[in-house]
Order: C-alpha cells, then structure tokens, then sequence
C-alpha cells in the first residue's frame, strides 16, 4: 500500500518485494525492456543460432524473474494473456503454403511450421519480458520513469488520470449493473444488450462531466496547461 | 469588521449560455475572519455563485471583488490563490496518485518548489490530520477521508478564504462531527454552501439565503432558523426532530 499501487489492472499484475529489481530505477527498467525487446525481434528467422539464441533470452528472463525473488509461477499464471497469439501460431503450420512435412501423424506447411515457432518463441518471450517489469514495477513507478525518460508531460499526466480514474469509473459501472439487475436487466442475455449499450452510453457522459469537473477543480488550484510542471 | 472586505459581490447577473439565468443581482460581502453560511433549495444558483468567487464563470453584470482585487483574466492566478474551494465530490478534486502529490498540485502550479513545498503539503496534512497517509493513493481512503484530503489541498495554498460545497454531504456522523471540529480549529474565513442547517448553525455565525438566484436573507443563522416564514417561503426544512431554540444560539 505504501507506495500507493493496486489500483484496477494494476493490482493483480504487480508482486511487492525489496529486491534490487524492484528498486531499480523505473526509467532504467523502460530502457532496458524496450532494448531487450528490440534485440529479441531482430533475430533473424533463417539464422541456425535462433533456438541457441530464444533459450539465452529466456535464460535472462527467468534470471531476472529470480533475481526479483517473484515466484516464476506468478509470471507463468499471468501469461494467459497470450493465449490468443498461441492459437494464432498454432494455426500457422495447416494454413500456409509450401513443403509438406509430418508432424506426430500430421501434415503440415514446413515453413509455417517455422514461421509459427519463431512468432511462438519471440511472443512468449516478450510476454515474459513485460511480466517482469509489471511485476516489479508500480505504475505510478513507471509514470514517473516515462517522465524521466522526456515523454512529454501531457500524455504522462494523461496515463496518470487513467491510473487514478480507472476505479471510480469502473465502480460506477458496478453500480450501475447491480442497479439494472435490480429491475430485471439481465446484462448476459442478449435481448438486453440495448439496454447494456445505452447504459455504457450514460457512463460515457457521466465520466465525461467527471472529466469537466475535475478540470475545474484543477483550474480553481492555479491548473494552467500553458506551464504545466 | 473594518478593513477591505475578503468577498465583495455586486449585483453579478449570469444566464448560462443555453440562455437559462441562474444570478439575478446578487450583492454579497464576507469581511475576514466571517464564517458565512450559504442556504438555499436546490436550483438556487448557489454553485453557480460559488464558480464566480475565482473566476471559473464571470459574470454577466456586476462585479467580483477579492481581498480589493477585481476578478478579471488578468488577476485570475492571484485570485485562484486567494479563494480556495472545496469541490463537492473529492473524487474530482483527489485526481494526483498520492495523497502528498495531490496536496502539493495547487502550490505546484503557484511556482512552489523543493523543501518549502514538502514543507507547506506536511502542513497542510497535518492541518487536518492526514499526515499519515501522504503516501497513500486517494482512492484507497475512506470518503471522510478524502474529504479532509480535499480541504488540504485547498489549505495548501494559504488561502483568504475557505468555500466549501456541501461539506458534510454523503459523510457518516462521526466524519461529519471530526470535519466540524476541523473546521472549528481552522483560522481562516469560511463560506459554506449546504443544506445541513444544524450543520450551518453549528459553525457559521452568519447565513445568507439565496433563492431563485437573489439574496433574499442575510442575517444571524439563528435568526433565520427560527424565522419559520422565510424557512418556508423558500423551501428550507430542518431535519426531523431539530430545534434551534433547544440548541440556543451559539455564536452570540
């Protein structure tokens, strides 16, 4: 709680610890991600190093998810985000063209094949590798690093309301659910998804108006986008 | 009650931009060290008179005057210094990660910097007892909570007088009686807009009824409390059970 994460999405992605990755400084974990993930892309398809090469990255993953002291199964569980990438790669190897080779009994294209187990190494790599900054890192941390890091304030301040609004209006929401199957409105069953629609239309505007006020509130304080930090 | 009053209000008019006029003339002064309570049924116009005490609406016609200061583009930022107002809803106000980063916005953005800002949002905390949360995110606190966060982040700017909207609203009684003691230790001048009349008569000395967009009382809370034509021509009621003769007048 101290540092003041647990907010919606955040919640469950981070694992509080004290470990050296843990403190590290947020911008320095952006850049080290974003260089990581760059060099994993780069590995070129046809190279014969590749796997050698996919086992040494997800070797510094599991090192660093170590060295963070998060239990690997909490990454591991965390993963599922990917599955939808992994049935994509899966389908690949029957749908592309080219030579035919077998597969436990299967006939498959030899080049999807490939192609598949590259798209599947590089995903579950980076997947992994963003896992581990989540874990480790607040999103308030991770604001500030993207500050540090020169992204204009604007968008910084943008991200930052996202942060703290995500739960009022995902709470109104609730309310307004629960509030619906008070008078009937079965929000799964099709015949009332009008009803749904109209009612994500309502938070709409009122998160709109919340907007408004909040923008007053931060005017009535000396808010001036003109010098704004 | 000498001097140049805080809050000086001239016939302000204002009709809203759908042509809807909320302000008829209203003439309002608040001298330094007042505590003012602002009454009135809803649609009153009492919020819309709130948002011109800083400028956020201007008026019409009429004038707005703070501390000798005429509300105009140019002297905005000053008076946004001098009137500090507490928003209804601390979920508009609270908008910053942390407790500390929210209370530190406003003198942010005055140009504060460095130690004499840490030193100024310690303060503040500590003003109305929320020292100990500096580091927490505003939405993890309780609605009492947040509303006292709410009046820090207003006190941080040293303001010259304290607008508050609908302080005691949505708050269980014992929030609504910590925010009176509060606000009772607090040393600085107060206009209150609510519907909590006990609330009024507990901590303002002076009410003023805004009705249909004009002033139409101004005197001792106790005496309009216990004016019942007046309470009733304007749709004021006192809760079930509440009688200010019983509790006297407080603020002889």
């Amino acid at each position: 709680m101290g540092a003041g994460h647990g907010h919606g999405a955040g919640r469950s992605l981070h694992h509080p610890g004290r470990s050296r990755v843990h403190r590290a400084p947020a911008h320095l974990k952006v850049v080290a991600l974003v260089t990581f993930m760059l060099v994993v892309v780069a590995t070129p398809r046809g190279a014969s190093w590749a796997p050698v090469a996919y086992a040494a990255y997800g070797a510094c993953v599991l090192a660093v998810v170590l060295a963070a002291r998060v239990p690997v199964l909490f990454v591991v569980r965390r993963m599922v985000v990917e599955l939808p990438f992994v049935v994509f790669a899966v389908l690949v190897p029957f749908v592309a063209t080219g030579p035919r080779t077998e597969v436990l009994g299967l006939t498959v294209s030899e080049p999807g094949l490939v192609a598949a187990g590259h798209l599947l190494a590089k995903g579950t790599i980076g997947v992994a590798a963003a896992l581990t900054m989540a874990s480790t890192t607040t999103a308030r941390e991770l604001l500030g690093g993207l500050e540090r890091l020169r992204m204009p304030a604007l968008l910084v301040e943008i991200m930052g309301f996202m942060l703290r609004y995500v739960d009022v209006v995902t709470g109104e929401w609730s309310r307004m659910l629960v509030a619906m199957r008070s008078r009937g409105c079965d929000p799964r069953s099709p015949r009332h998804w009008g009803t749904l629609a109209r009612g994500l239309g309502a938070l709409f505007i009122r998160s709109y108006e919340r907007g408004e006020r909040v923008h007053l509130a931060m005017l009535s304080r000396g808010y001036d986008v003109g010098r704004a930090r | 009650m000498t001097g140049v009053p805080v809050l000086d209000l001239a016939g302000v008019a204002f009709a809203y931009p759908d042509g809807r006029q909320a302000l008829f003339g209203v003439d309002l002064r608040v001298d330094r060290g007042e505590r003012v309570a602002l009454l009135g049924p809803n649609g009153a116009g009492k919020t819309t008179l709130v948002l011109h005490l800083n400028g956020i609406l201007r008026p019409g016609a009429g004038s707005v005057t703070v501390s000798g200061t005429p509300v105009e583009k140019a002297t905005l930022a000053q008076v946004r210094r001098q009137v500090g107002i507490v928003f209804q809803d601390p979920d508009d106000q609270l908008f910053s990660g942390t407790v500390a980063d929210d209370v530190a916005f406003g003198p942010r953005n005055a140009g504060v910097r460095g130690p004499e800002l840490d030193r100024r949002v310690a303060a503040a905390l500590e003003q109305v007892g929320m020292a100990a949360y500096a580091d927490r995110a505003p939405h993890h606190l309780s609605f009492g909570q947040r509303r006292r966060v709410a009046i820090a982040t207003v006190l941080v700017m040293e303001p010259e007088v304290l607008v508050l909207d609908e302080p005691s609203s949505n708050l269980d009684p014992a929030s609504r009686r910590e925010l009176a003691d509060l606000l009772g230790t607090l040393d600085v001048t107060v206009l209150m807009v609510t519907h909590d009349l006990p609330y009024a008569l507990q901590l303002c000395e002076r009410s003023v009824v805004l009705s249909e967009g004009v002033v139409v009382a101004d005197a001792p809370t106790y005496d309009v409390l216990t004016d019942a034509a007046l309470m009733a021509r304007h749709r004021l009621e006192l809760p079930f059970g509440f009688d200010p003769r019983a509790v006297g007048n407080v603020h002889p």
